[in-house]
């Protein structure tokens, strides 16, 4: 019941702030060529729905976000299995791995656009490395991460190499490398965007792009409440899987 | 030990690109990168758009800032007003950044102003959720005496909340820091016509393979060291504590 008010209250916060909204753009306070509405915006919005138009720009968009993010989820867990088992590994990865960590995504696309050209290749390509670092990290970290006892346990049990890496240090890393492949999704869906909106591919940021050049900001608003719903619902998808998948973890 | 990969890379690379094998077109070769490298360097030009992209990324943080610490430090005081808040947090949160792209294009045009109000909607949400949790941390007794003092509650905030959350406040400040240099490139890469990442869209478009690579390098030390500094920074912090 509790939780009801608080909620209820919750909602009228936010219905509030939608009235603002509305009030501002109604006293016409910023320019409404680029101020619409949340009528506007939503109406929009539900147009694009009934019309079918949004689906294959969105399709395409979560098409490529997913690529990237499974290919960098493959990548980072292999590597990151590697660099943690062997201490020559690490030595001469991590330096290069440190150093590449920072690198703003975003700025290989332009040599990516260079060798790869105006592709969706390319775009998974730049989605993959922008997400691979959290997960490699978050890897790197919960394979190297056994307790020291579970180590001898697997050593006393006589396990080959890959017996203890799937048995022990797996269930071990998962965790580290669910909160890196959380932090990825998001990564995945801000480079898509960007690299729709660089490459002119078609897409939900192309969409965007392209309506603000024609100064139709109804659209830019739709696309950016079409975008954040794809942010809530990746994180919110990738939490629940976390949980169900770590069910058998003590809480 | 860690220098023998990327070395390694670089000398493979200018011997496949010198057999052919990499097209020079798109991968250049690195001699020829280092050149490119030294010659915009030594000219100026990419100091002049490093400064440029540090302008937008600096302004981001500011703006973010002052958002996020005082917001976050009225929504932690107040417990039912965080409460409130709570979904529209939620549902304003997982906004991708460059979504705002296309709206900060209409807003403020190709200007510095673009891209950080953009970095800054990225920089503000770590700030706001650190500070709400380490104003929500503060011993209330600390609170109790700036209320029995008479202190009205602008100066409750100004004097007591933030500065016993600063701590907090300031691990919030340094994630956003690292962010709001990456958005800011991003949005150069993108559309707007400064700084670092537009040097790069504008070689890779009139072909310059050379200096496309070597002001991706010289980003990727930038990052390197921004990161660097921030890290030590905070290591400071932390001993001083």
């Amino acid at each position: 019941m509790k939780r009801l008010a608080w909620f209820s209250t919750s909602v009228l916060f936010l219905a509030a702030l939608l009235v603002a909204w509305k009030l501002a753009a109604d006293a016409k306070l910023v320019n409404p060529l680029w101020f619409p509405g949340p009528d506007k915006s939503f109406s929009k919005l539900f147009e694009w729905v009934t019309t079918g138009s949004l689906w294959a720009p969105l399709g395409q968009t979560v098409w490529r976000m997913f690529a990237g993010w499974l290919l960098a989820c493959a990548a980072g867990i292999t590597l990151g299995a590697a660099i943690a088992s062997s201490t020559l590994a690490r030595r001469l990865l991590q330096p290069s791995a440190e150093f590449l960590r920072p690198l703003p995504a975003s700025a290989i696309l332009p040599p990516a656009i260079l060798v790869l050209g105006f592709s969706d290749a390319m775009i998974v390509f730049v989605v993959a490395f922008g997400c691979v670092w959290p997960i490699l990290l978050g890897a790197i970290h919960g394979f190297g991460s056994l307790d020291q006892r579970l180590t001898e346990v697997s050593r006393l049990l006589n396990l080959s190499a890959w017996d203890r890496a799937w048995k022990f240090q797996l269930p071990n890393a998962l965790p580290h490398i669910f909160a890196g492949m959380r932090v990825s999704i998001a990564i995945a869906l801000i480079v898509t965007v960007a690299s729709e909106m660089l490459s002119s591919q078609p897409g939900v940021g192309y969409l965007m792009l392209v309506a603000a050049r024609a100064f139709r900001s109804a659209d830019i608003f739709a696309g950016i409440i079409v975008l954040g719903m794809l942010g809530f619902l990746t994180n919110y998808a990738t939490q629940k899987l976390e949980d169900w998948l770590l069910r058998w973890r003590p809480a | 030990m860690g220098a023998v990969l990327p070395l390694s890379v670089l000398f493979l690379w200018e011997i496949l690109s010198r057999l052919g094998v990499l097209s020079e077109d798109g991968f250049s070769r690195p001699t020829r990168f280092f050149v490119a490298g030294a010659r915009a360097l030594a000219d100026g030009t990419l100091l002049q758009q490093t400064a440029q992209t540090f302008a937008a990324a600096a302004q981001a943080l500011l703006i973010a800032a002052l958002a996020g610490i005082a917001l976050g430090a009225i929504l932690g005081l107040f417990r039912p007003l965080e409460r409130a808040a709570q979904l529209t947090i939620d549902a304003l949160r997982p906004i991708p950044s460059v979504a705002l792209i296309p709206l900060a294009l209409l807003l403020f045009g190709f200007s510095r102003e673009m891209s950080a109000a953009v970095a800054a909607f990225a920089c503000f949400w770590p700030i706001l959720l650190v500070t709400i949790a380490s104003v929500r941390a503060i011993d209330v007794r600390m609170l109790e005496v700036g209320r029995l003092l008479g202190f009205p509650f602008a100066k409750i905030i100004w004097k007591v909340a933030i500065p016993a959350a600063l701590p907090g406040i300031l691990v919030g400040i340094r994630v956003a820091a690292g962010i709001a240099i990456v958005v800011t490139v991003t949005t150069e890469i993108v559309t707007n016509p400064r700084g670092l990442g537009f040097a790069m869209t504008m070689a890779a478009q009139s072909l310059q393979a050379d200096l496309v690579w070597a002001t991706l390098l010289w980003v990727g030390v930038i990052g390197w060291l921004v990161n660097w500094g921030l890290e030590r920074l905070e290591r400071r912090w932390l001993r001083y504590r």
